[in-house]
């Protein structure tokens, strides 16, 4: 079937504010959107520019807003955005990072977050045996947030960013759950200040568009509500 | 811009960041990568990285390395393999202390399960060996390391490129890279420089490689007169989704999946009767196309793409929920089946190279069949050549390998900048990178580079897949070169500076080209067939006159060929059954 991808442009070096360009592209329904913008990019137009690795949603580098909605053009099938021959695809960059080339946002802002979280298993204690043993129940307990590919649709579906750019945002959040929910895990204390903070769990008010955009079907706005327990947990027992 | 370190890693996926933990306590080094590091396609791996912990029946460290050996059909350097069996136990280990979320048994360790080829005592039946975190195994590792490097604070060099490396004569010097954001050039001197850039599947068309695989550190180091080894044999796994190429694990067989033909019939019986579903990834990748040629594939009609099911039906909603859930989801979202309900339409799909950068197994590149080392310069990964995979490798000892041989080469970098001295580079190092992008970027019109990218990868993977001939792939080798002088006068569309990704691709280009050629004459020269390269014309094993590693040259238009010996210290070649 013809569609038309209506495509966000912009260009640091020529343009003075982003436009959009539509590309009319004969795609199969159950092609991948990426398949799609290929196609524009090898054989209509070198100089559209987008990230692109792994092609089935692991790598998490063509994040990107299809149709008002965030998620991965190599998860989103042309038949999950258009109805008929003739339709239109509008593709923007991802929202509240800069853009710094056409669907290429700057992504420094989302991974300084990333790391103040210290996302990385704290434990100094010496291991007993080979292992650190764990019951399988206790490892599914932070499952699924180990599935995050740090591609930062749900930081561009989240509400609260446009009105608090400092807010940690979700996927920050979702992966010091991982680490906090982990028996093995000793760091509840040395993330306290990053997360029990007025940009760190608490600006979430439940709009669960990051659950939504998630394209590894992370439940982040329970992760994140899992987390505020924890930490009202933390200070209730403190008063104690 | 000029930079100076002691080392650089080039490529963050396993086996650089690896490298690189092990290499930045004791050595100024920095990590450059074209795509943010958590992106790599290491993550992409899934079903689990094999060590003979026991965990869950008895197995040992001389079983994993003869089914190494045996598994590439005797072109594995057998020492390098015993070392790959040994070192995979406290590899995983330090993973799981690291906070690899592995899966586990229910006396709450390491779970374990079976994949292609890995077998105890020798070869009498499946073992459990395969360490798994679900099917994201190799997602758990990346994300591991990744975190690891943050909490060491390991310097990165995001979306940069590299274009060249600096020899002088066989001392390593640095290497020149294009910033992604600018467009600039970039030159790092450094006392050591580790290639870790991966594989190069998309030299043909169907593929479970990601568009970043481009072997870019085999492509700069060939131009550079560094020889790439066993090039010709190139794994093909047996399931890839139809008409895509997205991996389906070879766990979903480990689980008891079943490979059948339009009859139904469970036809991996007829060709490996002890191991069935579980043999090794050639025998099984050709067992399906022999299938479909003999007009037993699901449509019947003996074409190239005709496919073959894979039956996961009997595992159950549960057991697809917790060991294999991505492989569900792909299902879903690719083919719009529900493995619990439907069988897979799967193809075999290139999927990843046992040849590259020769090294040993300290992960020093090796010049030639003397063993001349080049001071300094690294190779690690898919994209070097140890020889631990030899004709064909096995599933799960991907991961290993990166683990086990990121680490030595990171280790021994540590080492080795102590005592060497700083590099001087002159700026007209950059010079040859310089003529070659401006050449590109130079405002003359040309072809642009999407069909010749395409017609290489619709070419080799007619005529270099899984079945070959000498017609065929002197037919490839024309084309490719064609294709390469195609390719001088190729120009970009996009002029400008700032993330010039068009750039980027003929860039990468040029790569695949390069490396196409070699996989093809490579290929063309090895009169048998072994592991994953089977000829129709030359069916057999031929250990009188083959049993050796090629080394190709890449030398202007022509590819030189030379040999050098396989290590077969421990077990003697033998006939290979299952």
């Amino acid at each position: 079937m013809k569609i038309i991808l209506k495509i966000q442009r912009y260009n640091p070096e020529s343009d003075p504010a982003p436009y959009f360009q539509e590309y009319s592209v004969e795609a199969n329904p159950n092609e991948r959107l990426l398949d799609a913008l290929m196609q524009v990019k090898r054989f209509q137009d070198g100089s559209l520019a987008f990230r692109k690795s792994c092609a089935h949603g692991v790598c998490g580098s063509d994040a990107m807003r299809i149709n008002g909605k965030d998620g991965l053009a190599c998860k989103t099938l042309v038949k999950d955005v258009v109805k008929q021959d003739g339709d239109t695809v509008t593709v923007e960059p991802l929202r509240y990072l800069p853009v710094q080339r056409d669907l290429i946002v700057d992504q420094k802002d989302f991974f300084e977050k990333y790391r103040a979280v210290q996302p990385f298993l704290i434990n100094d204690e010496p291991v007993a045996e080979k292992e650190r043993p764990q019951s399988q129940e206790e490892r599914m307990a932070f499952d699924d947030a180990t599935n995050c590919i740090l591609c930062a649709s749900c930081y561009s579906a989240c509400p609260v960013m446009a009105e608090n750019p400092a807010f940690i945002g979700p996927a920050a959040i979702a992966q010091a759950f991982r680490f906090l929910a982990d028996t093995r895990d000793r760091g509840f204390e040395s993330r306290l200040p990053v997360l029990d903070h007025p940009d760190g769990v608490w600006p979430c008010q439940n709009h669960f568009k990051c659950t939504q955009a998630c394209p590894r079907s992370i439940l982040v706005t329970k992760r994140i509500n899992q987390t505020k327990k924890m930490i009202e947990k933390h200070r209730a027992e403190g008063k104690a | 811009m000029y930079h100076h370190y002691d080392a650089i890693i080039v490529g963050s996926g396993g086996a650089g960041l690896y490298a690189a933990l092990e290499a930045s306590q004791r050595a100024k080094t920095a990590v450059l990568s074209k795509l943010y590091p958590i992106r790599s396609h290491t993550g992409a791996a899934q079903g689990g990285i094999s060590a003979a912990l026991g965990n869950v029946e008895e197995d040992k460290p001389e079983w994993h390395a003869f089914d190494t050996i045996k598994g590439g059909d005797y072109l594995v350097d057998q020492q390098a393999a015993k070392i790959l069996a040994e070192e995979a136990i406290q590899a995983v280990y330090d993973l799981e202390n690291r906070g690899l979320p592995f899966n586990r048994t229910p006396a709450g360790r390491i779970d374990q399960r079976r994949f292609g080829g890995h077998t105890r005592n020798f070869g009498e039946g499946p073992v459990r060996r395969a360490c798994y975190a679900a099917d994201r195994t190799g997602h758990m590792i990346l994300q591991t390391l990744y975190q690891q490097c943050i909490k060491n604070k390991v310097a990165f060099f995001d979306e940069f490129q590299v274009v060249d490396l600096i020899l002088d004569g066989t001392t390593c010097k640095g290497l020149v890279a294009v910033e992604l954001a600018t467009g600039e050039l970039h030159i790092f001197a450094a006392k050591a420089v580790l290639f870790a850039t991966g594989g190069f599947g998309r030299i043909f068309k169907i593929t479970s490689n990601a568009y970043a695989n481009t072997g870019d550190g085999p492509a700069v180091c060939a131009r550079r007169g560094i020889p790439l080894e066993d090039m010709e044999f190139y794994q093909f796994h047996p399931t890839g989704i139809m008409g895509l190429g997205i991996l389906i694990s070879e766990a979903v067989r480990g689980e008891g999946g079943i490979l059948r033909n339009r009859d139904g019939e469970r036809f991996m019986a007829r060709y490996t009767p002890t191991l069935l579903d579980l043999a090794p990834r050639d025998i099984v990748a050709r067992s399906i196309m022999t299938e479909v040629r003999a007009g037993k594939g699901i449509r019947g009609d003996r074409k190239i793409d005709d496919y073959v099911y894979l039956d996961a039906t009997g595992l159950g909603k549960a057991t697809l929920m917790s060991k294999l859930p991505d492989i569900t989801s792909f299902c879903k979202t690719y083919l719009g089946i529900d493995p619990a309900d439907s069988p897979i339409p799967v193809l075999p799909t290139a999927h990843y190279a046992m040849g590259g950068i020769p090294t040993d197994v300290h992960g020093r590149v090796v010049l030639d069949d003397k063993g001349t080392l080049v001071n300094g310069l690294y190779a690690a990964g898919e994209c070097a050549c140890v020889s631990v995979h030899g004709a064909n490798r096995l599933g799960t000892n991907s991961l290993l390998d990166l683990v086990v041989f990121g680490r030595r080469a990171g280790r021994h970098i540590g080492d080795y900048v102590k005592q060497a001295d700083p590099p001087q580079v002159p700026t007209s190092a950059a010079d040859p990178a310089r003529a070659w992008i401006g050449r590109l970027t130079d405002g003359q019109t040309g072809p642009h580079g999407g069909h010749i990218m395409e017609e290489m990868q619709t070419g080799m993977m007619e005529k270099v897949g899984i079945y070959r001939n000498a017609k065929e792939m002197q037919a490839a080798i024309d084309q490719v070169q064609a294709l390469r002088r195609r390719y001088q006068s190729v120009r970009v569309q996009d002029r400008s500076k700032p993330f010039n990704t068009d750039l980027l691709e003929l860039i990468e280009l040029r790569n695949l080209l390069d490396l196409a050629l070699i996989t093809a004459v490579s290929a063309l020269n090895r009169q048998e067939s072994r592991g994953a390269h089977s000829r129709e014309d030359f069916p057999g094993r031929d250990d009188t006159q083959w049993l050796k590693h090629t080394l190709a040259y890449l030398e202007g238009d022509k590819v030189r060929l030379d040999y050098k010996a396989v290590d077969t210290s421990i077990w003697p070649p033998k006939p290979r059954t299952y």
